[in-house]
């Protein structure tokens, strides 16, 4: 038996993924019974969803902290709207710009981030959001500043492609973090994030792990905003760019579970599904969903999957 | 089996680190052949573990050559000295708590790839071979945090040979472990050294790696005092004054002149853990009113955790009382409060304040002119701090320091005064001057002292009684006139 076929054997008996099929098969059904409402509300949910598996790759096993999710975001999000709205070529193209822009970007920012110790790669990239905010709106001409930007183009008009769109690329998505993150190269990435030192001792680039760990995210990151971008049509640095956007998106990873990359989305999915349900409370819903994302932090760190497959750990 | 190599394994020569104005290795040479074992001892701040790091590439030399089998390595990052065979046993390590101990072991096996997506059996097979040539075959599926200290050692092990290094480092090999677990080790470590390896062992005294090394190379203070078999180091004048200290003139009260029927401080079968290690194993001590009593260990004997236990710093199993009351139960401050003050072995000094600022903060309870009074008469007892009222803490040299958390603790008048390793990196010069203080103070007031060192010869002279903490045991307990006959050859 190969390599390639043992390990494919070893996914197949995994539980995680049984039940990971499971409710994404559940999930592809709902737009046969649910609200054209709903299924928006959830395509926006599952684009969050990436966000955060994405952000759990580089806190989950780098152990470093980006506070800038949102500037790979931007990134991603607002390249594939300027070159649509610019010259319209295919909407492919524009994504696929988009991710890339993302990925240059990350390299930029963490080439000389993850030089520096401690908590001054957090800091560099909570600057880099507000250098992109600050561009956004400068370069009004081009980015359409605070009041917007607007594609001409839409992948489809019907909430149930969109849907299943989303759907797709967020299990796909999980599906290749989450082997990542079980791999051999993600092995090394926790043993470079745990105890960086050590891991130079047995030989490892912690650098060059921790890199491609960031442009990983950073690919993620910027083509499910380039997506995202597509669906809403119009982006603003409010609703791409700002930090609290970001803290939604590390808010959804840790409350899903650290280390878990599942975990994320289901707690992205979680926050963007509570704050629409309480919206009818106005601004007590932004507390009571902050409330409870507290509650699950303080006292299970370890997040809502993570509670989980400690108990199964343990039985 | 190939014939023994000619040119050594690891060649240093010159090796110099400085970190800010502290010179912390100076000029260091030497050589490990393969299938030879170099025991690299010095007490704690001689500079050992930087020669260490920097011969993994962990800190990068300022001068200096490190040669691995016949390859300059200085300056390289340390992955790629790991890979052109070097491997390196840690202390203290965190390895990765959600795997397993095989996948722990099968990582150190891993090429540095970022293309490897998928598991390898031929390098989980090998992970197991490795695994039960170091004894670690019975707990493969189990987590790191579910097994016992020694084979968590033998893991790190275990990792470290993984890529069959030829030069291999080890950091205290023996620390934390039982006499029977220690014995396990040291053949372990026999064997990869007949294997052909060149084996570089860091300890702190000659005794705990003697039956295991070949040659022993001594540092003190950044620098090398001997070198020579364990026999050789352990006989030069230079490593006795190191350990031992010259001639010492003790001046201790007996015991039965302090007429206190309950003791000022007792400690009784304290017990401390640190995870799985044990730090105290059945510590009683007890200190009289007025006594000046000393705590002698090497580095890692215990010492601060005895302390840190009796200022309610650290949880304990066992029991402690000050004249008759236990203190378990109160907090820390409460405890300092009380009258007990301690001084830290990292001094925790306010860098950014005056020493003026410094003293007031440490007689903040007093009243202002008492306040006055214990300061002008801290200044007579060290002079040169009085000279140095305003200027901050932080730009004083490492004796002044010392100097000035000592008079802190003494601002708050305690009635007991612990003092955890005040000689810690100080030069002989400035260890006189602290030394007479603290016989000052021992002759014209009432205090309680207890002191830690491993500097014996710091530690003797005021003490009217030693105990030898050794592997958080007590081992001696007497006269510090005794002390030379009795105690002395297990300390070296």
């Amino acid at each position: 038996m190969s390599p390639g076929s043992l390990f494919v054997a070893r996914v197949l008996s995994s539980r995680t993924v049984w039940i990971s099929l499971a409710v994404v098969l559940a999930a592809s059904t709902l737009p046969l019974y649910v609200s054209g409402y709903i299924l928006g509300l959830l395509t926006v949910a599952y684009y969050f969803g990436v966000f955060s598996m994405a952000w759990d790759l580089l806190f989950g096993f780098a152990n470093e902290v980006n506070f800038g999710p949102t500037f790979l975001i931007g990134l991603g999000a607002y390249t594939a709207g300027i070159l649509d709205s610019l010259y319209q070529p295919p909407i492919a193209i524009c994504i696929v710009a988009g991710a890339m822009a993302a990925v240059v970007g990350g390299v930029v920012l963490a080439l000389p981030a993850l030089r520096v110790r401690g908590p001054y790669f957090g800091l560099t990239t909570l600057v880099a959001v507000l250098i992109l905010q600050n561009f956004v709106v400068v370069a009004a001409g081009l980015t359409g500043g605070e009041i917007g930007l607007t594609v001409p183009d839409v992948i489809s008009i019907d909430d149930k492609v969109n849907y299943w769109i989303a759907l797709g690329f967020m299990t796909a998505s999980g599906a290749i973090l989450f082997g990542l993150a079980r791999s051999p190269v993600g092995l090394i990435l926790q043993a470079s994030g745990q105890d960086a030192v050590q891991a130079g001792a047995l030989g490892f680039n912690v650098v060059k792990h921790k890199l491609a760990a960031f442009i990983t995210s950073a690919f993620f990151s910027g083509l499910a905003g380039a997506l995202l971008m597509f669906y809403l049509t119009s982006a603003t640095p409010g609703t791409f760019v700002d930090v609290t956007i970001g803290v939604q998106v590390i808010i959804g990873a840790v409350l899903g579970g650290r280390r878990t990359i599942l975990g994320a989305a289901i707690g992205a999915v979680f926050l963007i599904a509570m704050g629409e349900t309480l919206r009818p409370l106005g601004d007590l819903a932004t507390f009571i969903v902050s409330a409870i994302a507290l509650v699950v932090v303080l006292l299970f760190p370890s997040g809502l999957l993570g509670l989980l497959t400690r108990t199964r750990e343990a039985a | 089996m190939n014939a023994p190599v000619a040119f050594p394994h690891l060649e240093v020569k010159g090796l110099t680190k400085r970190f800010g104005g502290l010179v912390a290795v100076k000029d260091i040479g030497l050589s490990v052949k393969s299938g030879e074992i170099l025991g690299l001892i010095g007490p704690n701040g001689s500079g050992k573990s930087t020669v260490m790091k920097l011969i993994m590439g962990i800190e990068r030399p300022d001068a200096g050559s490190v040669r691995i089998k016949g390859v300059e390595v200085a300056g390289w990052p340390s992955h790629r000295i790991a890979r052109l065979g070097a491997g390196m046993v840690f202390q203290h390590s965190r390895p990765l708590y959600r795997q397993t101990v095989l996948e722990n072991i099968t990582l150190a096996l891993l090429p540095d790839k970022l293309l490897r997506l998928f598991p390898d059996p031929a390098i989980e097979a090998r992970a197991r071979t490795i695994a039960e040539r170091v004894g670690l075959s019975h707990a493969l599926a189990r987590r790191p945090s579910t097994l016992p200290f020694a084979d968590l050692r033998k893991m790190e092990i275990a990792k470290a040979i993984a890529r069959d290094p030829q030069v291999l480092l080890v950091d205290e090999p023996f620390a934390g472990l039982t006499s029977k677990e220690t014995a396990a080790f040291s053949e372990l470590i026999t064997e990869l050294r007949d294997d052909g390896r060149a084996v570089l062992l860091v300890d702190h005294n000659v005794k705990s790696v003697a039956v295991l090394v070949d040659r022993v190379f001594a540092m003190y203070v950044g620098e090398r005092i001997a070198e020579g078999t364990a026999e050789e180091v352990m006989r030069d004048e230079t490593v006795r004054r190191v350990y031992l200290g010259g001639r010492i003139e003790t001046a201790a009260r007996p015991e039965s002149s302090f007429g206190d029927a309950t003791p000022f401080l007792e400690v009784e079968k304290v017990n401390v853990f640190y995870g799985k290690a044990q730090a105290l194993e059945n510590v009683s001590i007890h200190v009289h009113h007025g006594e000046f009593v000393s705590v002698v260990g090497l580095n890692g004997a215990g010492k601060t955790s005895l302390f840190n236990a009796i200022s309610g710093l650290t949880p304990y199993a066992g029991e402690i009382w000050r004249e008759g009351r236990p203190l378990r139960g109160l907090s820390p401050a409460a405890i300092a409060r009380g009258g007990i003050a301690q001084c830290p072995e990292s001094r925790e000094l306010f860098g950014e304040m005056t020493v003026r600022e410094n003293l007031d903060l440490g007689g903040q309870h007093l009243e202002q002119a008492e306040r006055e009074e214990q300061a002008n008469w801290l200044f007579n007892l060290f002079p040169i701090l009085a000279q140095r009222q305003g200027q901050m803490a932080g730009t004083l040299s490492g004796g002044e320091q010392q100097m000035l958390t000592i008079a802190r603790a003494l601002m708050m008048k305690p009635d007991l005064l612990i003092l955890d390793e005040p000689t810690l990196g100080l030069a002989p010069v400035i260890l006189e001057q602290i030394s007479k203080a603290l016989e000052r103070l021992r002759q014209t007031t009432p205090i309680t002292v207890l002191l830690g060192e491993q500097n014996v010869t710091f530690a003797l002279p005021h003490a009217d009684r030693v105990y030898v903490l050794e592997h958080a045991r007590i081992v001696w307990e007497g006269d510090p006139n005794r002390f030379a006959a009795e105690a002395e050859t297990g300390y070296l």
